[in-house]
Parts: C-alpha cells; sequence; structure tokens
C-alpha cells in the first residue's frame, strides 16, 4: 500500500477529480464481528482451493507445503461460514468464538 | 440516410443504446421494461452491438455491475421499473455519489402495493432526491431523442451525474410509432467516443473508490454534486440547441404550448401531455384561454425559467401522477408552488393512477375545475371513483 501512495507522490502529472477516492486502502478490522470461526481439519483437508474460490471475503490462501495448508486471514474473516458448506471433504466446522480474536 | 422506423418506446430506447455504442450491458428484466433487457441481450448475441451482457440476479447487481463497468473507461446500460428501481435504491446513489454518468431508461410503472403493472410515476418519483438527472418523455421519438441527449449531458465534465430517462410503462413503451433515426455516423459527431473524465479504474495504477469518507469532506462531496447539477441547466440547454440544429427537433427542459393570453395551463409530466395539448386546442376553438406546460427536465428543476414562461398566467393546474401521502401536494405540485408566487393560483390534481388511462374527459375536468371552482388548496384526485371505501368486502364468520 505504502509503495503505491509513494509511486503516485512521485508522479509529476496531476488531476482534480470529484467523488470519493483514495490511494490508500484504510480498513476496518471486520474480523472482530465475527461470531463463529472456521476450523480446518488439516489431516483430512485435501488442499483443493474450494474454500478459497467460495470466500466472499476473500481471505482464504492454500499453502500446499505447509502444515497449516489453509491460511485464513483472522483480521478480516468475519465467520460467514461459506467454506464449511462448501467444503467437498466437510472439515471444516465452524466453532464458537469465545477469546475475541 | 436518416430513415423513419416504427418502434415501441422500448426499442427506441435500445437504438439510442445501440447508437451510443456501450461496452457493456447489465439489465434484469421487469415489466414493462423486459423487452429493453431482452432486445439488449438478443443484439450482444448476434454481434450488432459489440457489448458484454452481464447476466445478474437482480436490480442491485445490475447497477452495481453497471457502476463497476463504466468506472474501467467504457459506457454502459442498464434499464429498469418500479420496484426494480426500488431494489436498485441502494446503488443508484452510489453512482451519483461517484459521478458515473451512467444513462439509464426507467419505464415508469406503479410501486407496489396493490400490485400493478400499469403506469404512474411513484417509482422514478421516489428517486428524486437521488442524485440523478432525470427527463420524462412525451412520445416515442422523443425516447429516442432524450435518450440521445442524455448521453451528452450526463458526461460533459461540468455535470458528471448519472440520468435517468423516464418513459411511460405500456403507454410509451409497448406503443408502436413513427421514429425518426439518424445516421450512426451523426450520433457518433453528436455524442462522441466515451472519455473518463473523473474517477477511474486501472489496473496498472489501482485505486481505491467509494472509500469510507468522513465528515469532513462529505459536505464538500455533495456540494460538488449541487454543483453539477446546476451547470447541468447550462449544459442542457446547449446540448438541446445544438440537437435542434442537426436533427431538426426542438427541446427545452420546460415547453409551454398554446400560452398566448392564457388564462389557465395544465402543467404536467410524461406521455399525458400530448392529451393535454389536444384538449387545450379544442377548448381554445370554443374560445377558452388555456395551454399547456410540459415539464421536461424534474431534475434539476426548471423553476427560473417556469417563472419566466408562465407570463401573466394566474392559474395553474398541476397534474400528478403520483399520490404525495402525507405532504401537502405532490412532488410535481410541490416544485412548482414552491416556484411561484403566491398570486398565482396553483391546484394540485392527482390521475391516472397505476395505469388509469389521463383521457380527454380528464383533462377537460381539470381545465373546467381550475378555471371555475375554488382556491382550495387541497389535491384533488380528480379520477377518482365513487364509493371509494366500500369497493371490496369480505364475509365475517360469527
Amino acid at each position: 500500500m505504502l509503495n503505491q501512495q509513494e509511486t503516485v507522490m512521485n508522479k509529476q502529472k496531476r488531476f482534480k477529480i470529484q467523488g470519493p477516492c483514495a490511494y490508500e486502502f484504510d480498513s476496518g478490522n471486520t474480523g472482530s464481528w465475527r461470531i463463529e470461526r472456521p476450523q480446518v481439519d488439516f489431516e483430512t483437508c485435501v488442499k483443493c482451493g474450494t474454500c478459497a474460490t467460495y470466500c466472499p471475503a476473500n481471505v482464504i490462501t492454500i499453502e500446499k507445503d505447509k502444515e497449516i495448508c489453509v491460511d485464513i486471514m483472522w483480521d478480516y474473516c468475519k465467520g460467514c461460514g461459506i467454506c464449511a458448506n462448501e467444503c467437498p471433504k466437510q472439515c471444516i466446522t465452524m466453532v464458537e468464538e469465545r477469546c475475541g480474536k | 440516410m436518416a430513415h423513419y422506423k416504427m418502434l415501441d418506446g422500448n426499442c427506441a430506447a435500445v437504438e439510442a443504446i445501440k447508437m451510443a455504442k456501450v461496452k457493456v450491458v447489465s439489465a434484469y428484466p421487469i415489466t414493462p421494461q423486459s423487452t429493453i433487457a431482452e432486445k439488449l441481450s438478443e443484439i450482444c448475441e448476434n454481434g450488432e452491438l459489440e457489448a458484454k451482457y452481464i447476466r445478474v440476479e437482480s436490480e442491485h447487481s445490475a447497477m452495481s455491475c453497471a457502476i463497476g463497468a463504466q468506472l474501467t473507461g467504457v459506457r454502459t446500460a442498464t434499464a429498469t421499473a418500479s420496484v426494480g428501481l426500488a431494489l436498485m435504491h441502494e446503488v443508484v446513489n452510489v453512482a451519483s455519489g461517484c459521478r458515473v454518468p451512467i444513462v439509464m431508461p426507467v419505464v415508469n410503472r406503479s410501486l407496489a402495493s396493490p400490485w400493478s403493472l400499469w403506469c404512474d410515476h411513484q417509482d422514478s418519483m421516489a428517486e428524486r432526491d437521488s442524485g440523478w438527472l432525470q427527463l420524462y418523455c412525451e412520445n416515442v421519438q422523443d425516447v429516442y431523442d432524450t435518450m440521445i441527449m442524455a448521453y451528452r449531458i450526463a458526461e460533459d465534465p461540468r455535470v458528471l451525474t448519472p440520468a435517468m430517462v423516464c418513459l411511460d410503462g405500456f403507454f410509451l413503451s409497448h406503443s408502436m410509432q413513427k421514429v425518426m433515426l439518424p445516421e450512426q455516423k451523426e450520433v457518433d459527431d453528436f455524442i462522441g467516443t466515451y472519455k473518463v473524465k473523473n474517477l477511474h479504474l486501472d489496473p496498472s495504477d489501482p485505486i481505491v473508490i467509494d472509500n469510507l469518507t468522513g465528515s469532513n469532506e462529505c459536505t464538500e462531496m455533495k456540494y460538488q454534486q449541487a454543483i453539477g447539477f446546476k451547470n447541468a441547466e447550462d449544459v442542457m440547454e446547449e446540448v438541446f440547441n445544438e440537437f435542434s440544429q442537426k436533427f431538426g427537433r426542438t427541446k427545452a427542459m420546460i415547453e409551454g404550448y398554446n400560452l398566448e393570453e392564457a388564462e389557465a395551463l395544465i402543467v404536467c409530466i410524461g406521455s399525458m401531455a400530448g392529451t393535454a395539448k389536444y384538449v387545450s386546442d379544442i377548448l381554445r376553438d370554443q374560445g377558452k384561454k388555456v395551454g399547456v406546460l410540459k415539464i421536461v427536465s424534474f431534475r434539476p428543476f426548471p423553476y427560473k425559467k417556469l417563472r419566466e414562461i408562465i407570463g401573466n398566467t394566474k392559474k395553474l393546474a398541476v397534474i400528478d401522477r403520483t399520490t404525495g401521502f402525507g405532504g401537502q401536494g405532490a412532488p410535481l405540485w410541490l416544485e412548482v408552488k414552491s416556484a411561484l408566487k403566491s398570486d398565482v393560483l396553483v391546484k394540485n390534481y392527482i390521475a391516472g393512477l397505476a395505469g388509469r388511462d389521463v383521457n380527454i374527459e380528464t383533462i377537460k375536468n381539470v381545465y373546467t375545475d381550475i378555471l371555475e371552482g375554488n382556491d382550495s388548496d387541497d389535491p384533488i384526485w380528480i379520477d377518482c371513483g365513487e364509493n371509494v371505501m366500500n369497493i371490496r368486502e369480505v364475509l365475517l364468520n360469527d
């Protein structure tokens, strides 16, 4: 993000525009809305990536070579449960969020 | 060569969209707009229009796709009606706030409930504060012309405001009329290819559009929109003049008919203006000095022009095709009333709801009431039946 901003600052040409826009995306911590979190059973998981495809927040990355092969960005996962519904191996369960994170 | 063609209002809108060379279409069918969506998908498929048709699952998505697509730097098309426009409401405001100059035909249909498929202006009037230009059409030729002009007006860098081109459901959308269609080249020369003049999306230089904006800037951004509306009046004037020079058909934000020494004028919008003009001709022959004012641009509302055009006329009958529940009057009346000094009698008539025909009798009744009736301020439901509270009954099981 910072890189983007710097490149823009260095640009020679600037023009005025109307309406809301930004070069820096300041996001809210939408993960704090979560009341349930997806818990992945990594042993059953076949790393097919279906969960990542269906995730509406685009916060899932499949790391095929790592032990934690389904990496979820907890700052932005709202716990909607679509990944758990779509998983063909049914290895994602939604568990109640207790400690806030 | 420019040529005549028999078209209904929906097909005329499609012709205009085709000639504007839109690149993305995202429309969801809804009566009476359906044939616009169908015809657009047909010409996308057979190559008559080189555009991508996005199959969406609702009007909310239709407008969202149109906004996103147009932000990449192309013209887009969508169209809707009635409850579809209501469902679109949230993103309608996004389009105007992000200054995306989409031109959208709105085929006027009543809002539920009671469920109705037929024409009144409740749907577009509910959107009158959503930051869109609103232009209303009288006949099918008008639909085509207004669409073409709307592209020029909306996309002007001084305006950058999306536009609704409102046509009366069934009365215009499904009635065949003779339409003069210009050559493609004439249209190209008139509206030009789409150029990005404001916010746009470019993968090589990414920005966030429509981010959360604080109270320190929101007022200023809304004021930018207000300036856009102010400029739109001048731009419309320019575009209307240029159009009449090039295509020979005149247009104005507010059009008068039989204004000479008029004692009373009917103020109306949409297709009923044709009937009103016809009746005013008949009454003129009988020696009654009556005329018609047709409001073409409801947003921005040409209040200064209204003051000029009425001259010395002291009686205005405003016909609203909307209910205006709980207000002092319906939307068009409110605008007209607040534009004028109190020495002008402005009466409000509610007529033509849910497709009820505003026929010669209705218009005659309005003229009679404004010429001979009292000075009451209350809206008059001029074509309402008798025995209103007793139209349906059910059996009670005791």
